[in-house]
C-alpha cells in the first residue's frame, strides 16, 4: 500500500540522499517525491509517496527520524491531511474535438496554459486519483504527453515540532556561553 | 583567537581538544599536508598496513575504552578500504570518527586521480557523514562528528576533507556549542513506563534478564548487577554484552542464541517476563521469531526508538539510556518490593531449580582429548590464564563461538569481537587498538587460520611498535564455520573451505623479529600458552586443533532456540 510521508528536513547537501538511500536500501520503490523550501529558507518540506509493506511503515518513519538532518518525519497515510498534485498535459487535437476537450478540461477545473493549432497544454491540480481520471479522459482524445509534479501533502493537525536545543561543548561551558 | 594555521594543523587541534591521544591511519597523496602536520604533533599516529585495519584498530581502541576511536585514510582507495570497518562499527554501535582526504575541491567530480565519492559511498555505513568544503566549517564539523559518534546510540561518523582545505590558512575559533535541531537523543526514559516495568517485574514468576551490548556502551554494568540482585533473576549476556554481568556472578547463566547454552535458551523460552536491556532481538539470538519467548511479556529498554518493536513487540517499551533507566528502575523496585516476600521467594526458588536443572542436564562442558587439542580445551586454557581479566580480541567463526562459550569475562570491555557484521580479519587489528588503549592489559588476539591470513600484514605493525599482543591461532585447517554448515546442510560437500597451506608460525614470527611456535599436542598446550604470556613482546602461537570439531549446541537457521542440536547428529565422515 502506498504510504505518504511528510518530512521537515535541514536544507543541507546530502540530506535528500540520506532519505532516499534509506528507502532504496530496503528496495522500496519511490512513487513520487517533492521537495521545496519552507518559510524558513534553511528548512525544506518533502512529501514522499512510497510503497511500503504495512507492517514496516512505522519502522521506516522511525529510521527517518533518526537521520541527523531530519527534524520531523510523519506518516500522513491515515491521519487527517490534504494531498494534492499537479499535472501538465499536452494533448494533440483535431479541429472537431477542440470544443469537447475544452469542455472536459472545464469539468476537471483544468486551465489552458497554451493553445496552438496542434492542440492544448492544460494544467490541472487535484488529488492524485482525480488526476488519473483526468489523464484517462484526455487520452481518449488522442496522443498526450504528461508531466506530474508528484503529491504534496499538508497535515490538518498541528504536529508539535520538538527541536533539540544546542549542546554546549566543554569550551562553551568554560566560557559561560549562554 | 589562535594564531594563523593551516587546515591540517586545525584538524589536529580539534582532535587534541577532543582528548584524542592516538589514532590509526595510512597516508596518501591528498593527506600529505595532514601528515606533514602529524610529523611533529604530540598526538600519536599509529601506522597500520591497510586502511581496513586502521578502522578495526580504532574499533578495538573504542571497544576497550568507551572513548571515540579515530582512524584516517587518504582519498579513493584509502577511503573505500575503510568501508568494511565503518559498517562493522555501525552494526555494533561503536563510536568512531573516520577522517578521509579528498581531492581538491576544484577537482571533485572530474574523475581526478584517486577520486571516489566517499561522501556518497559511506552514507549508508555511517551514523552521519560530512564533506567539508570550507576551512571555516572544519572545527564545527569535527566537534559535531565526535558528539554524534559518542552520543545516543554510538556509531561511526566520517569527515571527508579535500586537500585544499588542509592547505588553506585560518584561525581556530573554539566551538562553544553544537546545534543539531534534528538530532534526537533520548536518555531519561518515561517515568510511567519505568513504574509499569517495575510492577511487571515484581509480578513475574519467571523473570529473565536478556542484556546486550547496550549495557557495555552505556557503562551500566553496576546497574545491571543491582537489578539482577534485587530481582534474583537469571541473566544472560549476548555475544555483544559478554562481561556486562560478570561471568562469575551467581545469576549469570551464559550466552543465549544460535550457539548459546541449553540453559540460556530454555530460560528465554520459558520465562514469563523477559527484561531486554540494550539489545536488538538479533536473529542470531532469537532464532525463529514467532517461537521466541512465547510466554513472555517483554520489557524493552533501548536508547534507539527504532529498535523498540522492530523485531518483537514490547509490552513495556522504554526509550532511554539503559544506565539512567536502570538507576531509576532499581530505585522504584527497591521502593515497591512486595510485602508478601514469601510468594516471590517461592516462585523464584522454583524458577532457579529449573534453570539449574537445565544447566545440569546439558552443561557447556569442555571437551578434551589425549591425542589432539580440542578447540574447547584451548579456550578453557586461555580462560585459566586470563582469570576473567584479560582482553580477548576475537576474529569471526567457530573459535569466536567457542571463546564466547568457554572464556569468562568478569568485567565489561574485555571481550572484543565483530558481532553484527561478522567481519573476518577483525581480531588481529582490533587487538592492536586494544593494546594501545590498554597498555597495562594482557591482550590476546584469538583468531582462526582463515581470519589470521586476512590480517597477516598487521604483524608488521605489532612488531614495529613492539606490542605485546599474544596472537593465538586456532588452526583447524578449515574455514570451520562454513565447513560446519556444509557438513550439516549441504551433504558434507566441502566446497572451498580447506586452507591447506599455512605458514610456519615460528619462521613467520621470526621474519618479523618475534617469537612463534606451533603446537598440536594437548600436553603442550598449557605450557605453550604460559610461555606466550611470559614473553615480554609479541608472540605467535599456532595451535593445531582437531580439524573436524563443530560448535554445539546449535540452533539451525530458522529454528526456534529451544530446538537445539546438542551434539553432532552422527559421527561425521572424514573426507579422504
Amino acid at each position: 500500500m502506498l504510504q505518504i510521508i511528510s518530512l521537515l528536513v535541514e536544507n543541507k547537501p546530502g540530506a535528500l540522499m540520506r532519505i532516499t538511500g534509506l528507502l532504496s536500501a530496503r528496495a522500496y520503490n519511490i512513487e513520487s517525491l517533492t521537495v521545496a523550501r519552507t518559510l524558513d529558507p534553511e528548512l525544506s518540506r518533502m512529501t514522499i509517496v512510497v510503497d511500503v509493506d504495512a507492517a514496516l511503515r512505522q519502522q521506516v518513519i522511525k529510521q527517518m527520524n533518526k537521520l541527523v538532518n531530519v527534524l520531523q518525519a510523519v506518516d500522513l497515510t491515515e491521519s487527517p491531511a490534504v494531498c494534492r498534485e499537479m499535472v501538465l498535459v499536452r494533448v494533440r487535437t483535431v479541429q472537431e474535438t477542440r470544443p469537447a476537450v475544452l469542455k472536459e478540461a472545464e469539468i476537471f477545473r483544468a486551465r489552458v496554459v497554451d493553445s496552438s493549432t496542434e492542440g492544448f497544454a492544460l494544467e490541472a491540480t487535484g488529488d492524485p486519483e482525480k488526476l488519473d481520471e483526468f489523464i484517462d479522459v484526455m487520452r481518449s482524445y488522442g496522443e498526450i504527453e504528461i508531466t506530474r509534479s508528484g503529491a504534496v501533502a499538508v497535515s490538518l493537525e498541528a504536529k508539535k515540532l520538538k527541536l533539540q536545543p544546542p549542546v554546549f561543548t566543554k569550551v562553551g561551558i568554560e566560557q559561560g556561553v549562554k | 583567537m589562535s594564531s594563523l594555521m593551516n587546515g591540517a594543523k586545525m584538524l589536529l587541534e580539534c582532535l587534541a581538544r577532543e582528548g584524542v591521544d592516538c589514532f590509526f591511519g595510512y597516508p596518501g597523496g591528498v593527506t600529505l599536508p595532514f601528515y606533514d602536520a602529524v610529523y611533529d604533533h604530540h598526538i600519536r599516529h599509529v601506522l597500520v598496513r591497510h586502511e581496513e585495519n586502521a578502522c578495526f584498530a580504532a574499533e578495538g581502541y573504542a571497544r576497550a575504552t568507551g572513548k571515540v576511536g579515530v582512524c584516517c585514510a587518504t582519498s579513493g582507495p584509502g577511503a573505500t578500504n575503510l568501508v568494511t570497518g565503518l559498517v562493522d562499527a555501525m552494526m555494533d554501535s561503536i563510536p568512531i570518527v573516520a577522517l578521509t582526504g579528498q581531492v581538491s575541491s576544484k577537482l571533485i567530480g572530474s574523475d581526478a586521480f584517486q577520486e571516489a565519492d566517499t561522501f556518497g559511498i559511506t552514507r549508508s555505513c555511517t551514523k552521519h557523514n560530512y564533506l567539508v568544503k570550507r576551512l571555516e566549517d572544519l572545527p564545527q564539523v569535527v566537534h559535531e562528528a565526535f558528539y554524534i559518534a559518542a552520543s545516543g546510540r554510538p556509531g561511526p561518523v566520517l569527515v571527508d576533507i579535500p586537500k585544499d582545505v588542509f592547505q588553506a590558512q585560518g584561525h581556530y575559533a573554539p566551538v562553544t556549542s553544537i546545534h543539531l535541531p534534528g538530532y534526537k537523543v533520548f536518555t531519561e526514559g518515561h517515568t510511567g513506563q519505568i513504574r509499569r516495568a517495575a510492577q511487571l517485574m515484581w509480578e513475574a514468576e519467571r523473570p529473565f534478564v536478556y542484556a546486550g551490548g547496550g549495557i557495555i556502551a552505556a557503562d551500566a554494568s553496576a546497574e545491571l548487577r543491582e537489578l539482577v540482585e534485587i530481582l534474583d533473576a537469571p541473566a544472560v549476556n549476548t555475544l555483544m554484552g559478554l562481561g556486562g554481568l560478570p561471568a562469575n556472578h551467581p545469576n549469570f547463566v551464559s550466552m543465549p542464541g544460535m550457539h548459546g547454552s541449553y540453559a540460556a535458551n530454555m530460560g528465554m523460552t520459558h520465562c514469563d517476563v523477559l527484561i531486554a536491556l540494550g539489545v536488538r532481538f538479533d536473529d542470531r539470538v532469537t532464532g525463529r521469531l514467532a517461537a521466541f519467548a512465547p510466554h513472555a511479556k517483554v520489557i524493552h529498554v533501548d536508547i534507539d526508538p527504532a529498535e523498540i518493536g522492530k523485531n518483537r513487540a514490547a509490552d513495556v517499551p522504554i526509550v532511554g539510556d539503559v544506565k539512567r533507566v536502570l538507576t531509576r528502575l532499581n530505585k522504584v523496585l527497591a521502593e515497591t518490593r512486595p510485602e508478601r516476600k514469601e510468594r516471590v521467594a517461592a516462585a523464584r526458588q522454583a524458577w532457579w531449580a529449573k534453570i539449574r536443572a537445565w544447566k545440569a542436564e546439558h552443561p557447556l562442558a569442555p571437551v578434551t582429548s589425549d591425542s589432539e587439542i580440542k578447540p574447547q580445551h584451548l579456550m578453557t586454557e586461555i580462560n585459566r590464564l586470563s582469570g576473567g581479566q584479560a582482553i580477548v580480541c576475537s576474529d569471526v567463526g567457530q573459535h569466536q563461538m567457542w571463546a564466547a562459550q568457554f572464556i569468562q569475562f568478569n568485567a565489561p570491555r574485555l571481550w572484543i569481537n565483530s558481532g553484527g557484521l561478522g567481519s573476518m580479519g577483525f581480531g588481529l587489528p582490533s587487538a592492536i587498538g586494544a593494546q594501545f588503549a590498554r597498555p597495562d592489559k594482557l591482550v590476546f588476539a584469538l583468531v582462526g587460520d582463515g581470519g589470521f591470513q586476512m590480517s597477516i600484514p598487521e604483524l608488521a605493525t605489532i612488531a614495529g611498535y613492539g606490542l605485546p599482543v599474544k596472537i593465538v591461532v586456532m588452526n583447524n585447517g578449515y574455514l570451520g564455520m562454513v565447513r560446519q554448515w556444509q557438513e550439516l546442510f549441504y551433504n558434507n560437500r566441502l566446497s572451498a573451505v580447506e586452507l591447506d597451506c599455512f605458514p610456519d608460525a615460528e619462521k613467520l614470527a621470526a621474519a618479523y623479529g618475534f617469537k612463534g611456535r606451533t603446537i598440536d599436542k594437548p600436553w603442550e598446550l598449557s605450557s605453550a600458552l604460559e610461555e606466550a604470556v611470559r614473553e615480554p613482546g609479541p608472540y605467535l602461537l599456532n595451535v593445531k586443533v582437531s580439524p573436524f570439531e563443530n560448535v554445539y549446541p546449535m540452533v539451525p537457521a530458522g529454528g526456534a532456540i529451544n530446538e537445539m542440536v546438542l551434539a553432532p547428529p552422527q559421527p561425521v565422515a572424514v573426507p579422504k
